[in-house]
């Protein structure tokens, strides 16, 4: 009886752990919005065995012990199988807009990964059925079993590549399997199977299949198909597999927008891979200025022909070319920010000599922390604060970053760049130019926004763009520019043939010279956003234009429902590129937690008994479906804001998700003592749980933005801490809403109970998706206050709708 | 039996040629119905001579076996090696924006399949193509042979640089956009000559930029791509 919470603990660990790792690795092999779909697919992997369990209770009662270690077993060995036919699935995600069968590949996919977790599922699920007196000490050891699977998995991939954190995560079923063996009744043949399972691991045959798959449209992929091409070095961290090239045959040269009239060539350099993906450069440096002269010609070199020797602050540093340009410019100082440890160490110490020891520089700094956490904190003030490119070309044309949260390009970032430049300095924002507009356009409205917001009265003022063939150079400054200024950045363009976007007393004749488009496009949406009409212009644009915020981060979105018949029309003519892939992927997930969810969890319970009293089941149905929807949508807005303050997005999914499942599952725990105080003195305990919840999110709608800026500089631990400290009272009132009205059901419908976990179960499977998508549309204050409508609707419901006994 | 046998293939062959011969004039219908489209907005267009070159080339020839069921669909097939064979519209369009000559010599950065060189080949007096992938260099040199396009040369090599030897050209195609336009190929374009480069990624052709080289040197750019079907502003 006792093996029963160890085995819990360790299943629990293994299911959360392996939960991250699979985005971890979906990040690697496809791309990173996957996360998603992966906390969608774990959770009808929860919800289906419920649905198994609840069906055969009686008969799984009397094996408790033997279901339970062939559960964990089959948990351990479908963890590493599924994992490697999952890699064999041909899924192509880029290719989705042509070919409908990869949407059968990404149903495998989810159907594949769920499988594990089915398993998984089903030894929690067993415990509690079968083991009812013990319910609250074995809920405890399954949330501690989760917290300590986050905090391992985060661990481990700091020093293990995930194929090899995987071989890790598989021990902990295999363990708990051991354990409760041996108080089963089939032991020798659970003894057998798992001695198997473990000789096959020690011969070594399943590793051989366990290599990384990565999609062979990855850049990554791409540059090892180049004749002589080879990878020098490979570092994994929970913040990105960092993936280093070197093609000594075919070189590669890396100049985003350089001018066409140049005369310099770059110089060798090695290529960066974040994820097999987002390319950036290592430039070989010897001292010499002239062999980097190509940095005088390219768009992002705007601001150094305004400013003289200006104290400069780079965003995003990754292989130091933006810290290169800076010093070829000629700037006094140079602070250098960059997120990942392992990006920092690469160019500052394993490939310093090749980089020319920039971060050795007596004028730079190196900080190696998140850009807006570092610019909160800062108490200097810059000539010139820059964001160069941080993503690869291909990435941003083909929609693969439009579900990706960025609070670089909010109007809150732009407002604190503002406050940390000094008089006369300035922000400058290089991106990769699209045509239709939008990444531009998008900028140039973030930028007016943040400029009114700090009490300018004529941004258009304020504001200068170029562009090149395929990037866009943005400088946002707190004065006007000057007759002096204006004069000089039309005289950069001009002698490298630049067209200027816009520039503060520009004529429509200026735009368009040099690479010319059908027409002017982006000088007209500069000239309407910075006009009286932007709102109507935003409104009827074709994309989606409106300016980034904190509370809707998604400056890579740029899809409209209303354009999609269009531009899908268009894809044989050349219009492909305009739909996001990205998007589609995300709706195609919701589908399929939709029809799975439905098949799986709550068809099967047809079969069950439904003798409960005439007209209350619509309403007790409606109640847990309501309550499944509301948690999950305060729950993935909570993980979506937060990327903001633990500075990455797996760091915010363990972190804060652990934190729901600890505080919840502690609130649910305490939910009969609540009931029994507020009952003592007359209250209803739903709809005082429904109300708390409802105060405590507006609260945090209010006061996370300032606890954020207050604490964005700290410690990772103390964030952690924040983090925890911040969700307890939300999550602990979160937990009670449904066990309390389990508990209600139970007095006069028993039967329903299954159903009760089935339609819950349903909900949470489609609104972890769905959550992300009214985030993207609608922001994620609207996701919260959604919530609360739901939970007010469900208390409703469950106060007038069914009798409190039978 | 072995004549019988014999009769059989060359009768199925027929059979496939013919079939091959069908659908690709509906892939060139097609073609016809977006070249029509483009004219009435004042963009490209597609003349007879490149929607004639496209019909000869045999597309089903240049893609794997797993995709020949699609080979004159007008969309991007995966040929392995993270490459796509192109998008038959996008082919033909980069071949009518460089304005070919019979007498014309160009230079084609990306063999890939050897798709685009053979288009190019039936319209032109000779392409020079150079490929960074071993295998799609060995295999499209090899097909291309085989195909009996003997005015297409093909080596295995860095396209940064060109082809100096057979420099300058009459027009340069770059089959995929690289961060900046290397320097060494504008030197290589004829004063007066064409440079066409998709923008996108692979399946997703954003653009067309067209880069053209005034007979005094003066670089200009024209960007051309779906943009031009889409009023960018007005109900939706």
């Amino acid at each position: 009886m006792r093996s029963v919470y160890p085995a819990t603990l360790l299943v629990s660990a293994g299911a959360i752990g392996y939960e991250l790792l699979l985005m971890r690795v979906l990040s690697i092999v496809q791309w990173h919005h996957f996360a998603y779909m992966i906390i969608s697919l774990a959770l009808l992997g929860y919800g289906a065995s419920g649905t198994l369990i609840a069906l055969n209770r009686h008969r799984l009662e009397k094996r408790f012990e033997t279901a339970f270690a062939l559960s964990a077993l089959l948990f351990s060995i479908t963890m590493v199988l599924c994992f490697i036919l999952s890699q064999r699935v041909p899924f192509n995600a880029l290719e989705i807009v042509w070919n409908p069968r990869q949407f059968l590949h990404l149903s495998l996919l989810y159907l594949l990964f769920m499988v594990p977790f089915l398993f998984a599922a089903s030894c929690i699920g067993l415990a509690f059925t079968c083991r009812r007196l013990a319910i609250s000490r074995i809920y405890f050891f399954d949330l501690i079993g989760a917290g300590l699977g986050a905090l391992l998995i985060i661990g481990a991939l700091f020093v293990l590549i995930p194929q090899n954190a995987l071989i890790l995560l598989m021990v902990l079923p295999l363990m708990a399997s051991f354990v409760v063996a041996k108080e089963a009744t089939a032991r020798t043949a659970l003894f057998a199977a798992q001695f198997v399972w473990l000789g096959l691991f020690l011969t070594g045959i399943p590793q051989t299949h366990l290599d990384l798959r990565i999609s062979e449209y990855k850049g990554l992929s791409q540059s090892l198909e180049v004749v002589d091409s080879r990878v020098l070095h490979e570092s994994s961290s929970p913040l990105g597999l960092i993936s280093i090239v070197e093609s000594p045959t075919v070189p590669v040269r890396h100049a985003p927008g350089l001018s066409f009239n140049t005369r310099h060539i770059p110089p060798e350099q090695l290529q960066v891979f974040t994820d097999a993906d987002g390319m950036s450069a290592i430039t070989r440096f010897g001292g010499d200025p002239l062999s980097i002269a190509y940095l005088g010609d390219v768009t992002a070199a705007l601001p150094y022909a305004l400013l003289d020797a200006p104290r400069v602050l780079v965003l995003g540093a990754g292989g130091g070319n933006d810290v290169l340009l800076a010093l070829y410019h000629g700037a006094i100082a140079v602070d250098a920010v960059e997120l990942n440890p392992q990006m920092s160490e690469l160019v500052a110490d394993t490939y310093a000599e090749f980089a020319g020891h920039i971060y050795a520089d007596e004028r730079v700094r190196l900080f190696t922390r998140e850009a807006r956490g570092f610019v909160a904190q800062s108490p200097d003030a810059y000539g010139l604060i820059h964001i160069g490119l941080l993503d690869s070309f291909g990435a941003s044309g083909a929609g693969v970053q439009s579900l990706n949260e960025s609070y670089i390009y909010t109007v809150e970032a732009m407002r604190d760049y503002l406050a940390h430049t000094a008089p006369g300095g300035m922000i400058a924002i290089t991106r990769w130019l699209k045509l239709p507009p939008r990444d531009s356009l998008k900028l140039i409205a973030t930028a007016r926004l943040a400029l009114v917001a700090e009490g300018v009265d004529e941004p258009a003022a304020h504001l200068a763009m170029i562009r090149s063939w395929n990037t866009s150079t943005l400088l946002i400054r707190s004065t006007a520019f000057t007759v002096d200024d204006i004069a000089a950045i039309r005289s950069f363009s001009r002698s490298r043939s630049f067209d200027t976007v816009w520039l503060p007393g520009m004529r429509g004749d200026d735009a368009n010279r040099f690479n010319r488009l059908v027409e002017p496009y982006f000088y007209e949406g500069a000239t309407a956003l910075l006009g009286d009409g932007a709102d109507e212009y935003m409104a009827s644009y074709k994309f989606h234009i409106e300016p980034a915020s904190d509370n809707r981060p998604y400056y890579f979105h740029f899809f409209k429902w209303t354009t999609l018949p269009e531009v899908f029309a268009l894809r044989r003519m050349g219009g492909a590129g305009l739909i996001e892939w990205g998007y589609l992927i995300l709706v195609a997930t919701l589908l399929q937690a939709a029809i799975a969810g439905l098949f799986l969890i709550l068809l099967p319970l047809l079969s069950a008994r439904r003798d409960w009293p005439r007209g209350t089941g619509a309403r007790m149905g409606g109640y847990f479906l309501l309550l499944g929807f509301a948690f999950l949508f305060i729950e993935m807005a909570f993980i979506q804001k937060f990327i903001l303050f633990l500075s990455h997005p797996l760091y915010s999914i363990a972190v804060v998700l652990s934190s729901f499942l600890v505080f919840a599952g502690v609130g649910s725990a305490w939910s009969d003592t609540a009931a029994a105080l507020l009952k003592a003195r007359g209250h209803e305990p739903i709809p005082i749980a429904a109300s708390c919840i409802a105060v405590l999110a507006v609260v945090y709608v209010i006061i996370l933005p300032i606890a954020f800026d207050r604490f964005i500089g700290s410690s990772d631990i103390l964030k952690i801490v924040i983090t925890n400290v911040l969700i307890a009272p939300l999550a602990f009132t979160m937990g009670m809403p449904f066990p309390l009205g389990l508990k209600r059901v139970a007095a006069f419908a028993p039967h329903f109970i299954p159903w009760a976990w089935g339609i819950n179960g349903f909900a949470s499977v489609v609104s972890a998706v769905l959550a992300t998508l009214l985030a993207i549309q609608f922001g994620f204050n609207a996701v919260i206050v959604l919530a609360l409508v739901l939970y007010g609707t469900a208390a409703l419901l469950i106060s007038r709708g069914f009798p409190a006994r039978a | 039996m072995k004549i019988l046998t014999c009769l059989l293939l060359i009768v199925s062959f027929a059979v496939q040629a013919d079939d091959y011969a069908a659908v690709r004039q509906s892939m060139i219908d097609e073609l016809q119905v977006y070249a029509k489209l483009a004219r009435d907005t004042d963009a490209s267009r597609l003349s007879d001579a490149v929607l004639r070159a496209m019909n000869t080339v045999e597309r089903h020839r240049m893609v794997p076996a797993s995709q020949l069921p699609f080979a004159y669909e007008n969309r991007p097939l995966p040929i392995g090696h993270g490459q796509t064979i192109s998008q038959p519209y996008i082919v033909a369009l980069m071949t009518e924006l460089i304005e070919p000559d019979a007498d014309d010599v160009v230079l084609e950065i990306g063999t890939g399949s050897g798709y685009q060189a053979a288009v190019l080949a039936e319209l032109v007096e000779h392409v020079y193509s150079i490929e960074i992938i071993e295998a799609l260099a060995t295999q499209a040199k090899h097909r291309l042979e085989s195909m009996g396009y003997d005015n297409v040369t093909t080596r295995l090599g860095d396209g940064y640089f060109g082809w100096d030897e057979h420099a300058p050209f009459d027009a340069i195609v770059v089959t995929a956009a690289a961060s900046h336009v290397p320097p060494p190929l504008i030197e290589q374009l004829k004063p007066g000559g064409l440079m066409i480069i998709p923008v996108g990624g692979r399946f997703m052709t954003q653009t067309l930029l067209l880069l053209e080289k005034t007979d005094d040197g003066e670089i200009i750019t024209r960007q051309y791509g779906a943009v031009r079907f889409v009023p960018l502003t007005g109900k939706h």
